[in-house]
């Protein structure tokens, strides 16, 4: 479970990122982010995955208190953790399968249980047939499906999908939400900040949007509401 | 940490090895020629300090006495001598040869055919008594001449004084050079390995952020780079290790042949110094190494 509380963030330089931004997500629960560049949506993750600390109010994610969390448990807090980003961050060096298994090995898992979950989770993103492949030898689409399997494969209490489908034609970007919807329907809590709006429109969650360092609107059914607010 | 942790983290470190194959040749290479260098000075001071040791143990200097004592006066010098506490402090121990001796001791280093120019002397004895004196410090022997000298019956003191003097300032000397050559080199050594590891992570920063980002422990992003460090300071030093055995045998071989008749020269062999070397050059080549993988990959692991 996330709860943000009041939650400001300034940066050195005298940037307000947030001011006041108060945000609960639920287990189990599938959440779009949007709002402008600048907004405050890269705070809000930089603060979710303990790269950043609130300047007031309080953050807590998956039973840590990121205020005062101690920077040795950071990595413990990102294990519940699984994070996309827009670009794939994928390992060039490494084989599709590498790249999925080095997730497991860095949070200690034996070769055992690597050898036994990773094709599990290739399966769920439909990779199987390609675990051998490199990732420039793959679409934009199966480097994403990738990304999606590595922060699945350490079974995360929630996905944050930073622009997941930023780089994905229309087609290929529908094929991840769906993906993505699919994993939060076996349970795993969802946040996908994004600026697709038929994408976020056809799903029809629970969109929050942010704009200014502020909460605009947290409501369930599309992007539009959004829109409509600022105009 | 579990054994397969272990494993992954040395394939890992040997991987980083080969994988920076230009840079990881450039640190051995450093290492190597710094710990040769520093091995070279410092085995070069030890030497001299065994040379100093030798002449402190073996030196001796010669006490000859005015012409024409008497017997007992040549005794009664040994008396005196022993008196003189002062003087004594310096003095291990003290041999009276009589003139007779001495000529006779002359006489046995003679080769054969000139030996028949000594037999005059036999009558007319033209060497003195002497008394052979054993120093206990040779630092303080010019001071233990100087009062030798001023004893009623010496004629002249005979010492190796500018020898052992000399030998005693080029020997402080190198050890200064030695202790300033090693830590520049060690600071010029930490610095390559640094640079090959700041290469490496900067290769690799990519693949630390995704390590940090799916939840690792710095430890965990940590070990492969210093084992890359630890890996590159071990062969550094086994090479060196190696290179200063043949480097030191060749010298020792060629001082020993070509200095054969200075008794002075006499050099430790490195059988002697064999562990003590090793020892230090392993010790030496991991501190370079993991100490210059960890310095550097401190600032990588701020994500």
């Amino acid at each position: 479970m996330v709860r943000l509380v009041d939650v400001y963030k300034a940066y050195g330089s005298g940037t307000r990122a947030l001011k006041g931004v108060t945000l609960r997500i639920d287990d189990g629960e599938f959440i779009f982010l949007v709002g402008p560049s600048g907004s405050g949506k890269s705070t809000i993750i930089k603060l979710l995955t303990g790269e950043l600390r609130p300047t007031e109010g309080r953050v807590q994610v998956n039973g840590y208190n990121i205020g005062a969390l101690r920077q040795r448990d950071v990595p413990y807090l990102r294990r519940t953790l699984g994070v996309i980003f827009q670009d794939f961050r994928l390992i060039e060096k490494k084989s599709v399968y590498e790249n999925v298994a080095f997730a497991m090995r860095v949070v200690g898992a034996s070769p055992r249980e690597i050898k036994l979950r990773v094709p599990y989770v290739l399966d769920l993103v439909g990779l199987s047939h390609k675990a051998r492949r490199r990732p420039l030898e793959l679409s934009g689409g199966e480097q994403q499906r990738v990304a999606i399997a590595r922060a699945l494969i350490n079974n995360p209490k929630m996905i944050i999908a930073d622009e997941p489908t930023g780089n994905l034609d229309p087609a290929r970007s529908l094929e991840i939400m769906m993906l993505l919807e699919r994993i939060n329907a076996l349970g795993t809590t969802v946040l996908a900040v994004t600026h697709e709006k038929e994408l976020v429109n056809r799903f029809a969650k629970r969109v929050v949007a942010i704009d200014g360092g502020r909460i605009i609107s947290d409501k369930t059914g599309g992007y539009y509401q959004y829109e409509a607010i600022r105009n | 940490m579990k054994r397969y942790e272990t494993s992954y983290f040395f394939r890992e470190g040997i991987r980083g090895v080969f994988l920076h194959g230009f840079m990881s040749f450039a640190a051995v290479g450093v290492i190597v020629a710094c710990l040769l260098i520093m091995g070279s000075f410092a085995l070069l001071a030890f030497n001299l300090d065994a040379i100093i040791k030798d002449i402190q143990n073996n030196n001796e200097i010669l006490v000859v006495l005015d012409e024409g004592l008497s017997r007992e006066e040549f005794v009664r010098f040994g008396t005196t001598l022993s008196g003189r506490t002062d003087i004594m402090d310096n003095i291990a121990e003290y041999t009276p040869i009589s003139k007779d001796q001495a000529l006779a001791d002359f006489a046995e280093k003679v080769d054969e055919e000139y030996r028949y120019l000594i037999e005059g002397f036999a009558t007319d004895n033209p060497l003195r008594d002497r008394y052979v004196v054993k120093l206990i410090d040779v630092n303080q022997m010019q001071d233990t001449v100087l009062k030798l000298e001023a004893l009623n019956g010496v004629a002249q003191v005979y010492a190796r004084l500018d020898i052992a003097q000399n030998l005693v300032r080029l020997r402080n000397a190198m050890n200064t050079i030695s202790l300033l050559l090693i830590l520049i080199l060690l600071a010029v050594s930490a610095f390559i390995i640094s640079n090959t590891v700041k290469l490496a992570t900067f290769d690799r920063r990519e693949e630390i952020g995704i390590m940090r980002v799916v939840g690792a422990t710095k430890s965990f992003v940590r070990w492969p780079f210093v084992i890359e460090g630890f890996l590159l300071g071990l062969i550094g030093s086994i090479i060196a290790f190696f290179l200063q055995w043949r480097v030191y045998a060749l010298l020792t071989e060629r001082i020993s042949e070509g200095l054969s008749g200075i008794a002075l020269i006499k050099t430790v062999s490195f059988g002697e110094i064999l562990a003590p070397v090793l020892g230090i050059f392993l010790l030496a080549g991991f501190l370079v190494g993991v100490g210059g993988s960890v310095l550097t990959i401190r600032k990588f692991l701020r994500v």
